[in-house]
């Protein structure tokens, strides 16, 4: 597709108890459905979106965080992730999901898909994108 | 709300006819719904629809086609992996179709 905008979706909220992060997972996969270049940032309280061992029995929600996991096959190849925002809620990057994709110009290579950025990264990162949105 | 019943028993349906409640769904129900969609199903539907319950359970989303037929290709063969393939099962679109008789929501960004 010729008119390919580079979309930023900064997901800042926790998984449940708002109906953000799971509005924004929506809109990815609609961007992406679109072959729209879809890159995914967590952070404040949206890291835990991609925490792993979710369970939301307790609650009666649908537990959508598998979902995340098949991004990859939307060629969603990017989801940053706060350095800060991981430091302040006592995370690393082993308490998230595992979140892959497969590298097509490296003979289908299985890669990660999280990039731990900071805030000065954060910034560039967000002034290269056409549309910016936040949930 | 819209209801559809087999064998004597009542299943929630929307109003575009998908089920409400996919934790109902069985292949008696999967029959009647493909009725509904005028689809004669065969091994080779059974196959598409046994891989969309299989990819929700997994991943609790209906892929979109090109996610589809590349997932098809990779398990059950390139040659199934392609949309002229899988529209011929499933001629009203493939992601809207087959995700109605597999009991599956509407899969997003799907128009």
């Amino acid at each position: 597709m010729s008119d390919t905008k580079k979309f930023l979706y900064v997901n800042r909220k926790a998984p449940y108890g708002t109906i953000y992060a799971l509005e924004s997972l929506e809109v990815v996969l609609i961007g992406a459905a679109f072959e729209q270049d879809v890159q995914l940032l967590f952070m404040d309280d949206g890291v835990f979106q991609i925490a792993k061992g979710q369970d939301t029995k307790g609650i009666e929600n649908k537990n959508f965080s598998p979902t995340y996991t098949a991004l990859g096959d939307y060629e969603i190849t990017k989801m940053y992730v706060s350095q800060e925002s991981l430091d302040e809620r006592g995370l690393t990057i082993d308490d998230l999901m595992p979140l892959t994709y497969e590298d097509e110009d490296d003979d289908w290579a299985e890669k990660s898909s999280i990039i731990v950025v900071n805030n000065a990264e954060i910034a560039a990162l967000m002034e290269e994108q056409d549309v910016v949105l936040s949930f | 709300m819209a209801t559809m019943t087999v064998n004597g028993k009542d299943y929630e349906v929307d109003e575009e006819g998908y089920l409400l409640d996919l934790s109902q769904w069985s292949k008696e129900v999967g029959e009647e719904l493909a009725k509904s969609e005028s689809v004669d199903m065969t091994e080779s539907h059974w196959e598409v629809i046994d891989f969309l319950r299989e990819y929700y359970d997994e991943y609790q989303i209906a892929p979109a086609v090109r996610v589809l037929t590349k997932a098809i290709g990779k398990k059950l063969g390139k040659e199934k992996g392609n949309s002229k393939y899988l529209y011929e099962l499933f001629p009203y679109g493939p992601a809207k179709q087959a995700c109605k008789i597999a009991g599956l929501p509407k899969p997003t960004g799907c128009i």
